[in-house]
């Protein structure tokens, strides 16, 4: 079993749901971006992704894209991204870790090569937002080869033949989308999303995490009560960007901490 | 194999919320294709509004000056609009009104697709959104105002380069977020499947007309043609009917900027390498991290860094050759094109009028050339003319 998997059986047996918190590698600077990733993980990160920057992020609202450019101003690479893995791993960090990145990053590197480089660094997983279920084919069987989850998008304009590919070709999670739209922070969360929640759940019984546009401790919560698990990016981002620089670390733990703790509150209210 | 594929290039890879939108597209555009009823709608329209067809001028001056063969010019300047970009944009347009999409958004480089976009709209009555980069509204003024007037929301796109590319970016975000109720007007041979496909289908009435009317004048098929290719779109609509006659030569002309050895060009099918950009796996230009390189052109509607899918395989299976023309060589095409034959070229077109004053030399006189013409260069005067002005300065100081 790999980590993805045994992550979530964990937080079945607890009735928790999963907390994963984005960063774009690189960012804000390369000198402090490993230290920022433990700090987001020691906060309350049941899963982690990372963000490979891409200059022309077509799934990415503003905060991603700034951040992205700024990350590959900074120096990095796909390369070094796998190096942070490889860092990280040796540092004794062993939460699941997956990469977000776009299609052609991964194609520059070698699909097969990258395969391999990432999971020895000990990357458990992929989320690629420009590559659908229906034309993963190649990519499904080189990554399931080297045992890396590709997680695949639900979104609420997916008919059911797609989903029905989505569940066939997708591992670890699936990804759903909580609006039609580009990632970034949001004050409300779509009304209808319960609903496509629990259509989903009819489709496959993969985990379901929601992301796109989930940002507070009270979004968490309620997402809580119907997904196993809440993928939080840009507001993130917007906690690193506001804080001061001395207090950067205390403003991302707190803020971590806080929709952790609303992924457990949540699941005891249920229960 | 897999649909939307040419050989090798092609597919669409891009996000799952638009998939569905993509595939709808796809089937309606399956059924109507050959229906008899929005065939004929869009023949009505191309003849009645946009004035099709479009003229064959032989070019008498042009083919004494350079020794060799019959030059003619398909004149897709001289179409409502003064540009090819209004043969898709109509045709697309009266599609997503059958699609019951009310919104069309859509990029635009130097301002003619998002021209005949905003056009279509007015005569259609959607509501029209349009993206373009900023540094290409600075060069393309005259652009931006008619946009306006034709009342368009006109969207200026300030992030990466400010050109094309950024617009294409901008316009599919907006789309993924409104992709409901949006229909994407894309207006080049580029981007996800069915687009490319679709476009170089409503583009094809370009070769269609070019090759009756030379059978008509010549009594016989061209030797040689040419397009110049930014996304592709006015050289596969002109190439597509001449594809499977494999004793015409085709030539497609990309932009070499400031040089085709500078890293300031839009040459992908020059200097690009496989990968996927925007929707599609064909020739792109990026760095080894699969970065997208920056581009550089007089023109901005060549000013873009990946090609069409099909043009890849043309590339691969040599069916077409692609050549490059300079900023310089292109400036001096459009004052020759000007003064010898009294037409006003877009700087896009007179990558290809550029191109063809070299290959016309190499050809005999009972050779024929065709050249087109893709749209007219009102919008370039006041960049063409400083351009111009700067190079013949440079030309005496040199001296």
């Amino acid at each position: 079993m790999n980590r993805i998997q045994v992550t979530f059986d964990q937080l079945k047996q607890t009735g928790e749901k999963a907390l994963i918190p984005y960063i774009p590698v690189g960012y804000p600077a390369l000198e402090t971006t490993e230290e920022l990733i433990r700090t987001i993980c020691e906060s309350g990160a049941d899963l982690l992704e990372l963000g490979v920057p891409n200059g022309d992020p077509l799934a990415d609202g503003p905060t991603i894209q700034a951040a992205s450019t700024q990350a590959i101003a900074n120096g990095t690479t796909l390369r070094y991204c796998i190096q942070v893995v490889q860092r990280l791993r040796q540092s004794g960090l062993d939460l699941p870790i997956i990469f977000m990145g776009y299609c052609n990053s991964f194609l520059a590197y070698g699909l097969e090569s990258f395969a391999r480089d990432a999971k020895n660094a000990g990357v458990d997983g992929l989320i690629i937002p420009d590559l659908p279920s229906t034309m993963a084919g190649p990519w499904v069987d080189i990554f399931r080869q080297h045992e890396i989850d590709l997680i695949f998008f639900l979104a609420p304009t997916t008919s059911e033949e797609r989903a029905a590919s989505v569940v066939e070709q997708g591992t670890g999670f699936v990804y759903c989308i909580s609006v039609t739209g580009v990632t970034g922070a949001r004050d409300e969360l779509p009304e209808e999303l319960p609903q496509f929640i629990s259509q989903a759940r009819e489709a496959t019984s993969l985990p379901l995490c929601v992301g796109f546009g989930i940002s507070t401790p009270k979004h968490v919560a309620e997402v809580s009560q119907y997904a196993d698990g809440v993928i939080v990016g840009s507001a993130l981002l917007q906690v690193i960007n506001h804080a001061p620089k001395d207090q950067m670390h205390t403003k991302v733990r707190e803020y971590v901490s806080s929709l952790k703790e609303a992924t457990i509150s949540a699941a005891s209210s249920t229960r | 194999m897999m649909k939307g594929f040419f050989g090798q290039f092609g597919g669409a890879y891009v996000a799952e919320t638009l998939m569905g939108n993509l595939e709808q597209l796809e089937q309606q555009y399956e059924q109507l294709k050959d229906d008899a009823q929005f065939r004929s709608e869009i023949a009505q329209l191309l003849n009645e509004f946009v004035g099709r067809p479009t003229p064959l001028t032989p070019l008498r001056k042009m083919s004494k000056d350079t020794g060799g063969a019959k030059i003619y010019l398909k004149r897709e300047d001289l179409t409502h609009t003064g540009a090819h970009k209004i043969n898709n944009a109509l045709a697309q347009a009266v599609l997503a009104k059958r699609m019951g999409k009310h919104r069309i958004v859509a990029e635009t480089g130097a301002g003619q697709h998002g021209v005949a976009v905003a056009t279509a709209c007015s005569l259609l009555g959607l509501e029209c959104v349009v993206y373009m980069g900023a540094l290409d509204a600075e060069r393309q003024a005259p652009n931006v105002q008619r946009m306006k007037l034709l009342g368009a929301d006109l969207r200026l796109v300030h992030i990466g380069q400010r050109t094309l590319k950024d617009a294409i970016s901008e316009a599919i975000r907006d789309w993924i977020t409104n992709v409901r109720e949006t229909h994407y007007l894309l207006g080049s041979a580029v981007g996800p499947h069915p687009f490319p496909t679709m476009v170089r289908d409503f583009q094809s009435v370009i070769g269609e007309e070019t090759k009756s009317q030379i059978l008509q004048l010549e009594n016989r098929l061209p030797d040689c043609v040419i397009a110049c290719v930014g996304g592709g779109s006015n050289a596969i609509g002109m190439f597509s009917p001449f594809i499977e006659h494999e004793e015409v030569r085709l030539i497609g002309v990309q932009a070499a900027g400031e040089g085709i050895e500078t890293t300031h060009h839009a040459s992908p099918l020059i200097k690009g390498s496989l990968g996927i950009f925007q929707g599609v796996y064909t020739y792109i230009l990026q760095n080894a991290d699969g970065h997208i390189q920056e581009t550089h052109s007089i023109a901005p509607g060549l000013d873009y860094p990946g090609a069409g899918p099909q043009h890849s395989h043309l590339k691969n299976t040599g069916r077409a050759e692609y050549a490059y023309i300079d900023d310089r060589e292109a400036l001096e095409a459009f004052e020759y094109l000007c003064r010898e034959e009294g037409i006003l070229p877009a700087l896009e077109s007179s990558h290809a009028v550029a191109h063809a004053l070299k290959v016309a030399k190499t050809m005999t006189e009972d050779q024929i050339l065709v050249v087109n013409l893709s749209g007219r260069g009102d919008k370039d005067l006041s960049q063409a003319i400083e351009a111009l002005e700067r190079m013949n300065k440079e030309e005496v100081s040199i001296r």
